[in-house]
């Protein structure tokens, strides 16, 4: 399990909702506070990432926003800028008005350029070895697929030219189990597990990246055990339910039926979470988070997602 | 609002059937500012918002209870359904066609209908080669892209193909068929406005000058000095193999080029005509809430029918009572006490009850679980009312501590946001 902390690139991914950003802030957060020198990378570019380290909003140019922890947003264009100046010697400084117009028209055209160009930047930050651990607080469960199968995509459709011989190099990153894996979130909700299941299966078969952890986020705690809950059963009974409020000198019934509430969450999400342990390989550990009754998100949710996330990591 | 609605039926003089030019559409006196109003009045009834808020089954449920409550013919256009749900439509296994949930589905879940439900899920690589079929000149045009395997790149791959191709398969069948209604489940896209521009992206796409220099010097190989420097860049990035392969693709493409814009520019209309409407469905979580309410605020902006938003498995409201918490609290502090007391009368139930240590732990773990909860349901409550938009329509679903499923569970969710 602690092998998640040993890689050098980790995509977060899940279906929407479900707290990816959250996590991805909470290990990249774990991983600077172990002493590892960290890039999360934004690439849905919302700016959520900020907000969870209540920080100023990122950009392409990576930032240290908390020590030992930079964070940056994605940006194609930025990418391509980069890519042209470091890998093909092209300057294209203060002409990259008309050239990102024909980057986007090429890039809308042949798919798998502007996956590309993100992995690309990706991967050379773990080549350049610049971060010990580079996040990526990656796209959607659906699309995240298209980017990693991007390099391939690229070398099958592109026979020659530098783009293609670019692509060996981010193939031989992504596909080395060692430095790269993919971790996805989800809830203990049938629609999050179904996609888990699915996204486990494409992985494997679509894409030549590590599938290495599943997260799963917002797991309510269980209140009783099977004795406990046959004695709450009998609280709610005429008798004692009319000795409880006579004692308390209250009306305990909105309590109960919130316990009661609760029991039943747990149980519905507990079918799903069986569901998907058994529907995923046996091999892939499963972290689980508890849901947080806390006020708001921000910085102070984010360490203690992180601090769950490290006892779950074994730390 | 009222700007919306006016712009929005000013564009509507093209519109054919429904109300005349000119006169708004209206619900029902006495039916007006529901959701119950906006099923009754509009054709096209686009769910959209952040993932994960139950748009899939929202969208469902509407579609569900306009069938069993009005005689209207209604089509529900899923994306991406639960097993279970798809189940439930009939749709398992069905593909891009459009079918007819049977009456015996309703009768097993104890419905009669007065209208007639069916329901087609979004297959979007079915949904291109459909349009390329239609699309296309000749045959042999028509072949030729469904073969190339940049098309095959793009229809499957290419991200925003999937919000294109929602709107351009809404467009067609609302223009082609009878239904009365037809409820629209959007793709989760990146960004929920996606959807929205991508008829005006495709439009933009095709009519590209950058398209045309693609084409040229595959047509006439006669390279310009202006785009020069394009190619030189291009061609040692991507090789003049594959550039090669995406002038021809083009040189294709161009072919549909003028059915295609016009396509996209009928699309946009019919999205920001009065007969469409758009609800925004969101949880009370902070995050999606945000979203949801960017996206409204951008529906207001670009004069689009923000007809209702709808909150989803909102927790119940004795969660915030406030002499719950007390009790709760009063609970939780004298459990032993209470314990002791309650002992007895548990024990007199069965004996294996009496455990009065088991008790106060009882005690203890549902005071504490009604606390927590009630953070929770506070924090939802302040979302609500810190919300910027105010639509017509405000509905909350409130949480259901079971999963959706079936055509009955629809209905359940339907009434919810129905009345």
């Amino acid at each position: 399990m602690h092998a998640l902390l040993d890689h050098r690139l980790v995509f977060v991914t899940g279906k929407g909702g479900v707290g990816k950003t959250t996590v991805a802030s909470a290990f990249a957060l774990f991983a600077s506070l172990r002493g590892k020198r960290v890039l999360i990378c934004e690439v849905d570019a919302k700016g959520d990432v900020a907000d969870f380290y209540e920080a100023p909003a990122t950009g392409f140019n990576e930032k240290e926003i908390l020590p030992g922890l930079f964070a940056m947003t994605m940006d194609t264009e930025a990418s391509l800028r980069e890519y042209l100046k470091l890998q093909l010697r092209i300057p294209v400084v203060g002409r990259i008005g008309p050239l990102a117009k024909a980057f986007d028209f090429v890039a809308t055209a042949a798919p798998g350029v502007r996956e590309i160009l993100t992995v690309g930047k990706l991967c050379y930050e773990v080549r350049e070895r610049n971060y010990d651990l580079v996040v990526v607080d990656a796209p959607a469960s659906g699309h995240i697929i298209g980017q990693l199968a991007a390099p391939q995509a690229i070398n099958n459709l592109v026979k020659v030219g530098l783009i293609r011989s670019q692509t060996d190099w981010m193939l031989e990153i992504l596909s080395d189990p060692s430095q790269t894996g993919l971790v996805a979130v989800c809830t203990p909700e049938e629609m999050p597990v179904n996609e888990t299941i699915e996204l486990a299966v494409r992985v494997r078969e679509e894409t030549t990246v590590e599938f290495s952890a599943v997260v799963v986020n917002r797991v309510l705690p269980e209140l009783f055990g099977r004795q406990e809950e046959e004695v709450f059963d009998a609280l709610t009974t005429v008798g004692p339910l009319a000795q409880l409020n006579g004692l308390v000198g209250g009306d305990t019934g909105p309590v109960l039926d919130a316990a009661r509430l609760a029991v039943t969450m747990r149980r519905t999400r507990s079918t799903h979470l069986d569901h998907l342990r058994q529907s995923i390989d046996e091999a892939i550990p499963m972290l689980y988070l508890p849901y947080l009754f806390t006020r708001s998100h921000g910085l102070r949710t984010t360490r203690q997602v992180a601090a769950s996330l490290g006892e779950e990591l074994g730390y | 609002m009222a700007t919306a609605r006016t712009a929005a039926s000013g564009r509507s003089d093209q519109g054919r059937g429904g109300n005349p030019p000119g006169e708004r559409a209206q619900a029902p006196a006495g039916r007006r500012g529901t959701i119950d109003g906006l099923l009754a009045t509009k054709e096209i009834v686009v769910a959209c918002g952040p993932g994960g808020v139950g748009k899939t089954t929202t969208a469902a449920a509407a579609a569900v209870l306009a069938a069993v409550r009005h005689g209207s013919k209604v089509l529900v256009l899923t994306v991406d359904p639960a097993k279970r749900l798809a189940d439930a439509l009939g749709l398992d296994g069905i593909g891009n066609a459009e079918h007819r949930v049977p009456d015996e589905a309703f009768r097993a879940a104890g419905l009669k209908p007065r209208g007639q439900l069916w329901a087609a899920m979004l297959d979007t690589r079915e949904s291109w080669d459909a349009l390329i079929r239609r699309q296309a000149p000749d045959e042999q045009t028509r072949d030729e892209i469904l073969a190339n395997p940049l098309y095959q790149n793009i229809s499957g791959r290419f991200v925003q193909s999937h919000d294109y191709i929602a709107m351009e398969r809404l467009y067609e069948i609302h223009s082609e068929s009878d239904y009365d209604l037809i409820v629209v489940d959007t793709p989760p896209t990146r960004n929920a406005l996606d959807f929205l521009d991508a008829p005006e992206r495709m439009a933009d796409f095709f009519s590209s000058r950058l398209l045309r220099w693609l084409i040229v010097p595959y047509r006439s190989r006669l390279v310009n000095v202006a785009t020069k420097p394009f190619y030189q860049v291009a061609d040692r990035i991507l090789g003049t193999e594959f550039l090669a392969d995406i002038s021809e693709f083009f040189v294709l493409f161009q072919s549909m080029y003028d059915g295609f814009v016009e396509r996209s520019e009928s699309v946009g209309r019919l999205l920001s005509d009065r007969r469409t409407t758009f609800i925004v469905i969101s949880t009370l979580e902070a995050v999606p809430l945000r979203e949801a309410e960017f996206f409204a605020e951008q529906l207001n902006a670009r004069k689009l029918h923000l007809g209702a938003i709808v909150l989803n498995k909102v927790l119940p409201d004795y969660l915030r009572d406030s002499d719950g918490a007390a009790v709760a609290e009063s609970m939780r502090e004298r459990a032993d006490d209470l314990a002791d007391q309650m002992a007895p009368n548990l024990a007199a139930l069965d004996p294996v009850l009496g455990d009065s240590d088991q008790i106060a732990r009882v005690l203890t773990e549902v005071a504490g679980s009604f606390l927590n909860f009630q953070v929770v349901a506070l924090r939802e409550m302040e979302e609500r009312s810190m919300l910027s938009v105010t639509p017509d329509v405000l509905a909350t679903v409130p949480f259901f501590d079971t999963d959706i499923y079936d055509l009955a569970g629809l209905v359940r969710l339907g009434e919810q946001i129905w009345d």
